[in-house]
């Protein structure tokens, strides 16, 4: 490998790291998302439930 | 970080003795930097957890010791590459400020393997907070084993006399700490947020079965 090979690969490593760390980050807020949606969708019916 | 990257791959002149892989400085050495302070961070915040004893404080430590992991594991890895285009070798174990970091590493590597070993509550944080207090006393050595030590492996740029580069080296390095820095900040925050609501969620949920 040449030395530019190395400076490449470094840089690479760094942002395809900080690149799965973000999307796992991301997948997770997409989960607490749809969990928080379902949270406010159980408190209605239970809303709903008790004034009926 | 865009700007850290054009000076640092473009803007920077080449260094006269180790040639274009130097480049590999202004992003090796900020992120090391970055986990000292994220290790840092957690010893700080474990320290309050304890001194205090809010519980908040277990989280924040908690995610400063995991940031601290991630860019530990970029130190040793952007390292290993500077080394073997410099010294031709992947590692050394020659070097005590290699063998230094990897064994703080590794000493907060097992702080996960001693939180998840416990059931969640005041134990697990206060057991988590003691040891990440002790692997603070890891930071300082492994800092300065470089300048103590007398193996001249690890190059040392920045002596008593100041940083061993010229102005444009030395403002493209700045730029690139200040760059890692803030991404680790905003890193930080989005995995504090996304913890604590995920903490938050499982409360209500319990509250609302």
């Amino acid at each position: 490998m040449s030395q530019g090979q190395y400076v490449a690969a470094a840089y690479g490593v760094v942002f395809v790291v900080v690149l799965v760390y973000v999307a796992i980050i991301a997948a997770k807020l997409v989960r607490l998302e749809r969990e928080a949606a379902e949270l406010v969708e159980l408190a209605r019916r239970r809303a709903g439930g008790n004034a009926s | 970080m865009g700007l850290a990257l054009l000076m640092a791959l473009f803007v920077a002149p080449e260094d006269a003795d180790q040639g274009v892989s130097q480049r590999i400085f202004y992003i090796h050495v900020p992120i090391a930097l970055t986990a000292y302070y994220c290790f840092g961070l957690g010893a700080w915040k474990a320290l309050r957890l304890l001194w205090r004893g809010e519980e908040r404080y277990d989280l924040e430590s908690y995610v400063a010791i995991h940031q601290g992991t991630i860019f530990g594991a970029l130190t040793l890895i952007t390292g290993s590459i500077w080394a073997k285009a410099s010294w031709g070798v992947w590692w050394t174990w020659d070097s005590n400020q290699l063998v230094l970091f990897l064994t703080l590493f590794l000493f907060y590597c097992a702080y996960f393997m001693l939180r998840f070993s416990l059931p969640e509550g005041p134990r697990r944080a206060r057991s988590s907070a003691v040891y990440a207090l002790f692997g603070v006393a890891l930071i300082p050595v492994s800092f300065l084993a470089i300048r103590l030590a007398e193996d001249f492996i690890h190059p040392t740029t920045f002596t008593r006399e100041g940083p061993q580069m010229t102005g444009t080296m030395f403002a493209t390095f700045c730029v690139a700490w200040a760059a890692v820095t803030l991404l680790a900040y905003v890193l930080y925050r989005v995995e504090l947020a996304g913890k604590r609501a995920d903490r938050d969620l499982r409360e209500l949920r319990e509250l609302l079965s």
